[in-house]
């Protein structure tokens, strides 16, 4: 749900990155966190566990600039992506405007993938949401790793209905950029259209 | 499904001046409105010195977590939760069970003064946010961003 204010001339969208767990979005935060100019983005919250797990979520707020005279905010999350977290992760879709479904490109998580997509798309049911309706992208991440799926494997897997996707590694930024702006992008034309 | 929460100017002055009003009442040093998704709605008092984004969207999840928790019990919601600290601390309260209205307050008042002054000045909100809401469904504008061409998007990530 995005949020506008007349009165600051604002408005904000929630972008949500999921995925299953260790594949890769706090990572995805922490390099657009690193790579945008001071101005433009705020504190990035962490509420992890000790080992560095993400227990409730991740958060960046990002000002990208102006449209039309209305300054334009996305604030970024991402869900905790171990199982057990399923309450959290529900809690963290409430209000979303765009996803983008991390996947680990390692064959031995292509199980974990599909698990986790599923349980995107339930937990979306239950919120009132339609994954096939929402602006959403996926990303491939852990394309530098040995043991990987081809990218045309784990496409025909999780993105029957073709939506874009992207090849990444995440700590070196491979990809990081263009499937934000792709999930912004798609999130600013939805609002075009009237929410 | 994905209607917007819009504030216009007339309903955020008279929000302003409520929770401005809510704050000298009650001796306060800053109090909040946020919209349950995490957006701040607004802020007064003193909180140039605070992170506004980062504690709206942890007031929102605080709020969706304890949320849960309600649920998990058989209850609707909690409508009122209270962070005591050593020297500040933080009264967090429902309005119209779609925003957060949080007080921030040291030891020149008290936390009975506060609750009985967010009582008061949760119905002259909450009507207020009803008749948002309302706007929002049967929005009477065209959206602000039917006029931008897929150039003016592309300009954002230039």
């Amino acid at each position: 749900m995005s949020f506008i204010n007349y009165a600051s001339r604002e408005i904000s969208c929630k972008i949500v990155y999921y995925g299953p767990g260790l594949c890769g979005k706090t990572t995805n935060l922490q390099y657009i966190y690193a790579k945008t100019n001071p101005e433009a983005k705020g504190k990035m919250i962490s509420l992890a566990t000790e080992t560095d797990r993400t227990l409730f979520f991740d958060f960046l707020p990002l000002a990208l600039g102006q449209i039309r005279g209305l300054k334009t905010r996305f604030q970024l999350y991402t869900v905790p992506g171990q199982v057990f977290y399923d309450a959290s992760r529900k809690l963290i879709l409430k209000g979303v405007d765009g996803v983008v479904f991390v996947a680990d490109s390692q064959i031995d998580r292509l199980e974990a993938n599909i698990e986790s997509l599923d349980n995107l798309r339930s937990n979306l049911f239950e919120q009132g949401y339609d994954l096939d309706k929402l602006p959403y992208v996926i990303q491939y991440n852990k394309r530098d790793l040995p043991n990987v799926a081809s990218v045309e494997e784990l496409s025909e897997l999780l993105n029957p209905n073709r939506v874009p996707e992207f090849s990444a590694v995440a700590p070196m930024g491979q990809g990081v950029f263009d499937t934000l702006k792709a999930v912004a992008k798609q999130v600013l034309v939805e609002l075009r259209k009237g929410g | 499904m994905n209607s917007s929460m819009v504030i216009y100017e007339d309903e955020f002055r008279q929000i302003a001046d409520i929770c401005e009003r809510l704050r000298r009442d009650t001796s306060a040093k800053a109090v909040f409105l946020i919209d349950k998704d995490g957006q701040l709605i607004l802020a007064t008092g003193q909180y140039a010195h605070l992170d506004t984004t980062a504690l709206a969207s942890l007031t929102a999840g605080n709020i969706a977590a304890t949320g849960g928790l309600a649920d998990l019990i058989g209850e609707r919601e909690f409508s009122i939760l209270f962070h005591e600290g050593e020297h500040d601390s933080l009264h967090i309260s429902l309005v119209a069970s779609q925003v957060i209205l949080v007080v921030m307050f040291g030891e020149e008042t008290s936390v009975g003064l506060v609750r009985l002054r967010v009582r008061k000045v949760n119905e002259e909100l909450t009507k207020i946010v009803q008749e948002l809401m309302q706007k929002a469904k049967n929005p009477g504008a065209d959206s602000p961003f039917a006029e931008i061409s897929d150039e003016d998007i592309d300009i954002l990530f230039s």
